[in-house]
């Protein structure tokens, strides 16, 4: 039990990288790495976010899905949006410090495909309560790493000479490539024999 | 957020008789029942749609998945010529079972035309080179004799890891191959326990190697005990 | 999130002509083609244009249930948007495009269980999809719903066009083959690496310097200095 939410742990955060393997969260990923403290914040409330999608997920199909299987896709957008606008709230309330920080961004979350798509996959691989957990903090600390690896390469290519051709998304669905590429070296992490 | 938020007063389609408040255009903004009202009558319409088209699909839906399941286990029993179900509820195996089926893992069990059983069909999944393998198995719980393997679901490498379902020659290995298995890089003599691993793609063919190795230490005592109960 | 102060609305006349008057016209159609093509000037929906593009096949299946499901909303929320008041228009929005792809959902996995299955969690995802939204917010809630549907289906078929291409280059060059038949003689060696992640990042990438040098050439540089 505890070497599967390992597994999935790792899975979620390296072999099966939620940014560079599967393409969700691309827009932060393309839209807000071009300096890498937002990145890295930006990041972290994804962790946040994802956490508590899991949590809900796990609860809608647990006791409210079963009975009306069709509104799978409808409540758990519902609750994403309504969960990113309700941390919102509280941290504004709570810590203005810390809503200065991530509150812009919590908006950007919503439309984050990387949230729904953490919903739907742990629904349709069955995951309980801890796996689910697990899954949400590996897909979160995965995407984090995307984010600040490509905030990190990204600063440097401002400063060199791109072709005029390849300015602007080309070189970087280019560079995302590489990282991608990279990444697959993790294949094999979860097995044993 | 409500959905179907039915309770409130015009939950009808798309808000016929509210449609007239437009007029004041204060900026204040719209009153919150109308907020409510829309998208109540929002909710109600796409369950509406939502319920009629589910009760279309479901049938078909259903029957697509047993019609796929039912071609996997008689090509891992060998088109036995009748199959039964078993259900695993509360750690033993039965043939009625008092909860939901649908959530229950199951057995399949192969009977040929004299009423002999075959062999039996079971499920097993596990990690391999990137994600999880879900793996078909036909096997004889009483010899532990493979009579087949078919893998349902994968997502190796293609052109490498993916051998492991279209490979005729890996696969076919395991219709004469004897529980628990050994992978070996090549097959040296007639031990029905070696299985030859793919060049190129060891870890995920020593990944289905395991997971038959688990899933029938995992059964076989299961349809053991079943067998022995009276009255099955 | 754009703020969208209290739109000043005049009460909308009876239901003859659609708010904004013009009539529809054939740019309407044409514009999501290639002047604002969703996926290459827009940037718009790239998750699933990376994520299923690794057979043509899938790519087809996924355009047209992202152009059907835009279409039906578009035309949804044009022909609604009097009975939407401002502040929870996005819900609603969202709500529709959810309905509508829970419907393509459901019926593909009853009429191509294959396709389905192939597809996986990705038409789901159709939903965060933002060009849907987008178009949604930006052009359907302001026109009648005969333009609206026209731009839907512009955006859509330039959306679809942009993965089929995509799904045939790396089908071609990945597997040897496109929908499926063997194009190369048996000593082709398929690079693998295009089906896979990478090979998804790096063939939009390349297409987009391709468009990007088309636009170049067409335009003399200028409007490769704004594509930057």
């Amino acid at each position: 039990m505890t070497g599967d939410l390992v597994w999935i742990l790792v899975s979620a955060m390296l072999v099966n990288n939620f940014t560079l393997t599967l393409f969700l969260g691309l827009c932060p990923f393309f839209g807000v790495t071009s300096q890498v403290t937002t990145a890295l914040r930006l990041g972290l409330a994804n962790i946040f976010v994802l956490l508590l999608t899991a949590i809900s997920a796990w609860f809608l199909n647990r006791y409210i899905l079963p009975a009306a299987p069709f509104l799978r896709i409808i409540s758990f957008i519902i609750v994403i949006a309504s969960t990113v606008q309700v941390v919102e709230m509280a941290i504004k309330k709570a810590s203005p410090v810390l809503f200065r920080a991530l509150g812009i961004y919590l908006p950007l979350i919503t439309t984050n495909c990387a949230i729904l798509g953490l919903a739907i996959f742990q629904t349709n691989r069955g995951y309980g309560f801890l796996q689910g957990i697990s899954f949400a903090i590996g897909a979160g600390l995965g995407l984090t790493l995307a984010l600040t690896l490509m905030a990190s390469i990204r600063v440097r290519v401002d400063r060199s000479n791109v072709p005029a051709l390849a300015r602007g998304m080309a070189i970087v669905l280019i560079i995302a490539s590489s990282l991608s590429l990279a990444f697959m070296g993790f294949a094999g992490l979860g097995s044993s024999s | 957020m409500t959905l179907a938020h039915g309770a409130t007063p015009p939950a009808g389609p798309p808000a016929g008789p509210p449609a007239v408040p437009p007029p004041p255009v204060p900026d204040a903004g719209t009153p919150s029942w109308r907020l409510l009202a829309t998208l109540g009558g929002a909710g109600a319409l796409a369950g509406l749609l939502l319920v009629t088209a589910w009760e279309w699909t479901t049938p078909t839906i259903t029957a697509n998945r047993a019609r796929v399941e039912q071609a996997a286990v008689a090509e891992v029993l060998r088109e036995p010529a009748r199959v039964d179900t078993l259900y695993l509820e509360n750690g033993a195996l039965t043939r009625t079972p008092r909860g939901d089926a649908a959530k229950l893992e199951r057995a399949y069990q192969g009977f040929d035309h004299a009423g002999v059983r075959v062999g039996v069909a079971i499920r097993g999944a596990e990690p391999g080179f990137s994600d999880v393998i879900t793996v078909l198995i036909g096997f004889d719980p009483t010899t532990s004799q493979l009579l087949g393997m078919k893998v349902l679901g994968q997502k190796e490498t293609p052109g490498l890891g993916d051998k492991i379902e279209k490979d005729s020659g890996f696969v076919g290995q395991f219709s004469e191959a004897r529980a628990p298995l050994r992978a070996v890089k090549a097959r040296g003599g007639q031990d029905p326990t070696e299985v030859a691993t793919i060049t190129g793609a060891t870890i995920s063919s020593r990944t289905v190697i395991r997971i038959i190795n688990h899933a029938v230490e995992r059964w076989q005592p299961l349809l053991t005990r079943f067998d022995r109960e009276p009255g099955q | 999130m754009s703020a969208v102060l209290p739109e000043v609305r005049v009460a909308p006349p009876p239901i003859a002509a659609p708010p904004s008057g013009d009539p529809p016209t054939m740019d309407d159609l044409l514009r999501g083609l290639w002047a604002e093509n969703p996926v290459l000037v827009q940037m718009l929906g790239l998750c699933p244009t990376l994520a299923v593009t690794n057979s043509v096949a899938n790519s087809l299946a996924m355009g047209i249930a992202t152009l059907a499901v835009l279409v039906c909303s578009s035309f949804l929320v044009s022909s609604l948007k009097r009975f939407i008041p401002t502040e929870v228009r996005i819900a609603s929005y969202v709500l529709i495009i959810a309905t509508f792809v829970t419907l393509a959902d459901m019926s593909l996995e009853a009429v191509v269980p294959n396709v389905h299955k192939a597809l996986g969690a990705f038409i789901a995802l159709i939903v965060v999809n933002c060009m849907i939204l987008g178009r949604a917010e930006a052009f359907a809630s302001k026109h009648g719903p005969a333009r609206a549907v026209l731009d839907a289906l512009g955006m859509g078929i330039g959306f679809s066009m942009v993965l089929i291409l995509l799904g045939a280059i790396r089908e071609l060059l990945g597997n040897g083959t496109l929908l499926g038949v063997r194009m190369f003689s048996m000593n082709f060696e398929p690079w693998v690496i295009m089906v896979l992640p990478p090979g998804g990042f790096l063939t939009l990438g390349l297409v987009l310097l391709a468009v990007a040098y088309a636009r170049d050439r067409r335009t003399s540089g200028a409007a490769a200095r704004r594509a930057a």
